[in-house]
């Protein structure tokens, strides 16, 4: 089957990059995405709800219980019933534990906070889980991957599978790998999750977006998790 | 208070050129960008970067709308004695971010 690349065939969407968007990935001060670090890390401390606690007083220093928790969403909850990502969740524990307000999807707030927990898994590899529970939601992401969609009728496979490398206008096909996410895209000269960037694709050719924190998105976060199995975490990573 | 990190070398010894760094989160709106409504997102930016070293200023730069968000600077400064070095960023509204960082000069 086409998807079931081989690792050596996966590559990061970093290294399509120019090397002055990689030299800048890679400098921790000039990297635009570390203020979003930062500033989760901020909110990692800062308490909040009734109770005044924040995410230290349950999990104390993020370095060690955060450690990897980035590569293995999206995950199945028992307690939802469905496969959830890593905002989800960050939510849940908000409303749930905290019992503060959630962050509004795709808000700095949330991009922060996520951005700040990926970031400890940095350098450690993707593997999100997709059987048992977690098997139906991958079938039907990887099933909308496949889907051809929008005016232009095309499907995720068919730019980021089929021509992964090749040329669109000025910039080179990425294999639209999700090792990075959050981003900080300079095109949008701020930071953006997977399901901003799933919507701008979708966009792109010219079908409707759903809207981020969707479960056909959640879906198919999963299925792109999958898809990078062994690439590196790079959270944040500066893209195009 | 927008979220600011600064880079300045702990110590120093006199004569050193250090360089120096300082970013900002701020969206830097140059006033041509629509939002999903279609309407025009007004001017939004920083219009002054200072930086000073034990009370002299030594850099100061305007900014204008071209330049794109969240700033960055970074410029050589030469160590002669130990003090703080202040940074200090205005937004065109008349917000004030501040930043700080002790150099010790041995």
């Amino acid at each position: 089957m086409a998807n079931a690349a081989s690792p050596e065939e996966r590559r990061s969407g970093y290294t399509y990059l120019s090397e002055e968007t990689r030299r800048l990935q890679d400098d921790d001060f000039a990297n635009p995405g570390m203020l979003w670090v930062e500033k989760g890390q901020e909110l990692w401390r800062q308490a909040a709800g009734p109770a005044a606690r924040s995410c230290q007083s349950c999990h104390g220093e993020a370095h060690d219980s955060m450690r990897s928790v980035a590569t293995r969403y999206p995950a199945y909850s028992a307690a939802v019933g469905h496969v959830i990502n890593l905002e989800q969740q960050i939510n849940r524990c908000r409303v749930y534990r905290l019992k503060a307000r959630e962050f509004s999807y795709e808000s700095e707030d949330l991009l922060a906070l996520t951005a700040f927990i990926s970031h400890q898994a940095k350098g450690l590899t993707v593997h999100a889980g997709v059987d048992g529970s977690a098997a139906d939601s991958f079938a039907r992401g990887r099933a909308f991957f496949y889907q051809r969609r929008g005016q232009l009728n095309l499907s995720c496979a068919n730019c980021h599978e089929q021509h992964a490398g090749s040329r669109l206008h000025g910039e080179t096909i990425s294999q639209g790998q999700v090792n990075g996410f959050p981003i900080y895209r300079e095109l949008w000269q701020t930071m953006g999750s997977t399901h901003r960037m799933f919507a701008w694709c979708n966009e792109a050719v010219r079908a409707e977006p759903y809207p981020p924190g969707s479960q056909e998105y959640v879906d198919l976060e999963l299925y792109e998790r999958w898809r990078g199995r062994g690439l590196l975490v790079e959270t944040p990573a500066v893209r195009r | 208070m927008a979220n600011s990190r600064v880079k300045v070398p702990a110590s120093a010894k006199a004569g050193d050129n250090l360089e120096i760094r300082a970013m900002i989160m701020h969206p830097m709106e140059n006033g041509y960008n629509v939002d999903t409504q279609g309407t025009t997102i007004p001017v939004h930016i920083i219009t002054d970067f200072v930086c000073t070293y034990d009370g002299a200023e030594v850099v100061h730069i305007q900014l204008q709308p071209g330049l794109s968000a969240n700033p960055y600077f970074s410029f050589y400064l030469t160590a002669s004695k130990s003090g703080p070095v202040d940074f200090t960023w205005t937004d065109q509204d008349g917000t004030i971010t501040t930043n700080s960082a002790t150099l010790l000069v041995t």
